[in-house]
């Protein structure tokens, strides 16, 4: 087994420190389940990531059946979820339990730890030459508080009062009082206990990623001859470990409100004819400290996806990518406008409307550097030689979706649209295409380009194809007419909407989003068999670079060992985008500069 | 743990880099804390207090203690091991008096009526100030480990790596409280 290729030689390089000896002789406990390899704890959140996806996408389908079908009952629900369906029907209350649910596990659970929990864990040291991350053991950690936020979380389903109901970005006094709803008892803590289990998880593996970029890469991979996921994936950490402590400050003043009656956020409140003695708090306070997270965390799940694509985009072009600096220079613009464009989710909070005019100035100047990377890809596809493996099919999926969810986010940041637009199904199409069917799309694009390296077989094509074409199509066909639905005043989060006079024309519209959901649904499940079917059964890989790429990964054995390259790690002498140049079709990182060489 | 193929071109300790990146995030999370302070007392309803006494015994203590964190680390480099020892057990004691000190200061405050839930201002006085404290706690832990290790003769130790990260963390929380302390003391 190439595992047994160790690390002896690192360790007699560097025999002045401490380093690995033997994993000749490992348990399966400390191999699979506690392990310190980077790969190993990548493949962990991917796993852990894909099972959460599902059980979210779970969530939507069925919140989609209610919409779908208002007036139908649906017997087999009540087997499903006892008291929540009863007589077959959903109850309003779940329904707001699953709208909550479906948006914390995706956006934190699946598009935060699945996606760069994976791809960060996973490319750093191979991509960048390094055997391991700064530090196994925090890293470790990191997948470990993970795993103890998912099981916290996975238990708020099951209490008696259910999960968290007051939406995904738990507004106080919804969240603040336990009596202000069924899901704001206990299903709230405990989503606040896990909340911040998931923020120590996210910060460790943060610490740990900024450090070994900054700290760990081999001879030769000076800043700018990174491959474009590495800087993607630097600046992902860096937006996480500035913005994920400032949630958690919200969120330790919202348990002290919670639980030691202090009143943060809490002021004149009556509830059922009986007034609270609460005074002086802020609701609004809560939404500053709730946003100033949550918009970076839209580009803590986008860039990745988006660093991704540039490298499989590249690849599979045969092309050096347009515009290098470009695009590490727009990815460093969108990491400093994340922090300085919060306030645009708060239009409608009777903000000083200069305040909201400076907010939308700096929005849209996001658009700047969002067009420079796609120009970038665009160009970078231009006359190139396009393989279209279903990685580079997700990889253009994703720019196409970046470019129309994009699009209507120039309308959101127009605060004088915005009021009109806020709240309504307009915005759940735009940020639903922008950041989750695209961040998805990335994460595709992902596990299908790497999947060779990760697992060391291939996945089946045709499945994947499928799995594509009925993926974006079905995205558009599900989030286009919500657009119209949304310039039509119809609001998100609520239950029925053939109760409206004005909205009873979508009743059609919503019947079709909702089989369309299913049928996409349906297609991810075949994903997760092609995933789960291709470990064992997958065409074997037998070349060391099945896809001809510049990539350090690609010069580790077909399954590395922990320490990724039995001898010495190889040195840089180039940037990563070497295609197609002076007449040969690719040019790896480690072929040193020949003399007659053109510089790049 | 430990890093593996550590380079020497290296300027900085992985290790070392990491605290200050944590040291970045921590920061992160009193700016969240200390700007909401600011944003709230603009509002109604705002009671300015004063700081008891035993906040300013406590920032004496935690200065001291940085000096002699500041001795041991000196000691340490320097190969004066009983020095070291007994630095470190001083740092140690010192930063339990130091949340002592902070106890006793809550307990001053308690009874003069400057409680928990009786308004916001007094609220964010007792979140700021023991959120810091719950980070000098763990650096007490850290301490209790250290001192340990250096009282266990038969260990040798060579490496200054895990010193240099107590007492860059150590001088963090000093300096961190009394940045606070400055920021409560101004805008009350």
């Amino acid at each position: 087994m190439s595992s047994a290729v160790t690390l002896h030689e690192a360790g007699t390089h560097h025999a002045g420190h401490d380093v690995h000896h033997d994993h000749h002789h490992q348990s399966f406990i400390s191999k699979y389940v506690f392990s310190m390899d980077h790969k190993t704890i990548a493949k962990q959140f991917l796993v852990t990531g894909i099972i959460w996806a599902i059980i979210g996408g779970l969530f939507s389908v069925i919140f989609r059946l209610q919409l779908g079908y208002p007036e139908a009952t649906f017997p087999f629900l009540e087997d499903f979820l006892g008291h929540w369906a009863k007589g077959g029907k959903l109850q309003p209350e779940f329904y707001y339990a699953l709208v909550t649910m479906h948006g914390t596990v995706l956006v934190f659970f699946v598009l935060t730890a699945g996606l760069s929990g994976t791809f960060a864990n996973f490319l750093i040291p191979l991509q960048i030459g390094a055997r391991d991350m700064a530090s196994p053991l925090l890293n470790m950690l990191s997948y470990w508080f993970f795993f103890i936020a998912s099981v916290i979380m996975m238990s708020s389903l099951f209490v008696q009062t259910g999960p968290a109901s007051g939406g995904w970005t738990i507004y106080p006094p919804l969240s603040a009082l336990g009596d202000a709803s069924i899901g704001s008892k206990i299903g709230m803590d405990l989503w606040l206990v896990s909340m911040a289990m998931f923020i120590v998880s996210s910060l460790l593996g943060g610490l740990n990623y900024i450090t070994t970029i900054l700290n760990m890469r081999t001879k030769g991979m000076s800043m700018t001859r990174m491959p474009l996921t590495i800087w993607a994936l630097f600046f992902t950490a860096v937006l996480g470990v500035l913005s994920f402590p400032v949630l958690l400050s919200g969120a330790i003043l919202l348990l002290f409100d919670r639980n030691l009656g202090t009143s943060f956020f809490l002021s004149d409140i009556v509830v059922a004819g009986k007034i609270l003695p609460n005074e002086g708090g802020s609701a609004i306070l809560f939404q500053h400290l709730f946003w100033f997270l949550g918009h970076p965390e839209v580009y803590i799940i986008l860039l990745p996806a988006m660093g991704m694509a540039s490298e499989i985009l590249s690849v599979n072009s045969r092309k050096p990518i347009f515009g290098y600096m470009a695009m590490v220079a727009s990815l460093f613009a969108i990491t400093i406008l994340a922090f300085l464009v919060w306030a645009h989710h708060m239009f409608v909070t009777g903000m000083n409307p200069f305040l909201g005019s400076i907010f939308v100035l700096l929005t849209l100047l996001i658009a700047v550097p969002s067009a420079i990377k796609v120009f970038n890809w665009l160009t970078t596809l231009w006359r190139g030689n396009i393989r279209f493996t279903p990685g580079m099919m997700f990889a253009i999926g994703f720019v196409s979706l970046f470019i129309s969810g994009g699009l209507t986010g120039i309308f959101l940041g127009n605060s004088a649209l915005d009021i009109h637009l806020h709240d309504t199904y307009f915005v759940i199409a735009h940020f639903h295409i922008v950041m989750g069917v695209a961040s998805f799309f990335g994460m595709f694009a992902g596990i299908y380009h790497w999947y060779p390296k990760m697992f060391g077989t291939y996945m089946n094509n045709t499945l994947s194809y499928i799995h594509f074409w009925v993926t974006i199509i079905g995205a558009y066909l599900i989030f286009w007419p919500m657009h119209y639905e949304g310039l039509a005043g119809m609001p998100r989060r609520y239950y029925d909407y053939s109760n409206w006079e004005s909205f009873k024309m979508f009743g059609g519209l919503n019947e079709f989003i909702s089989v369309v959901a299913m049928i996409v649904f349906a297609a991810q499940l075949l994903f997760v068999i092609n995933f789960f079917y291709s470990i064992w059964k997958g065409r074997k890989v037998t070349t060391l670079n099945p896809w001809n790429a510049n990539t350090l990964e690609w010069t580790t054995p077909i399954r590395p060992g922990h320490g990724n390259w039995p001898g010495e790690i190889p040195e840089v002498h180039r940037w990563a985008y070497d295609y197609s140049k002076d007449g040969k079709d690719f040019i790896p990182q480690d072929v040193p500069v020949g003399a007659d060489e053109s510089k790049h | 743990m430990n890093v593996v193929a550590l380079e020497k071109r290296n300027k900085i300790h992985p290790h070392k880099f990491t605290l200050w990146v944590g040291i970045g995030s921590i920061l992160m999370m009193f700016a969240g804390l200390t700007s909401a302070y600011i944003v709230k007392r603009n509002q109604a309803n705002w009671v300015s207090f004063d700081l008891p006494l035993a906040f300013w015994y406590s920032t004496a203590v935690i200065i001291a203690s940085s000096v002699t964190m500041w001795l041991a680390l000196k000691a340490f480099r320097g190969r004066l091991m009983s020095r070291y020892r007994g630095m470190m057990l001083a740092t140690l004691v010192l930063g339990i008096v130091f949340i002592f000190l902070q106890v006793m200061g809550f307990k001053q405050l308690w009874d003069n009526g400057i409680t928990l839930q009786a308004n916001v201002s007094y609220s964010f006085l007792y979140v700021i100030v023991g959120i810091h404290a719950a980070h000098v706690i763990g650096g007490v832990i850290t301490l209790i480990v250290m001192a340990l290790k250096a009282l266990n003769v038969k260990m040798r130790n060579y490496s200054s790596v895990p010193v240099e990260l107590i007492s860059t963390y150590w001088h963090f929380v000093d300096i961190l409280w009394l940045y606070l302390l400055i920021f409560l003391l101004m805008i009350r």
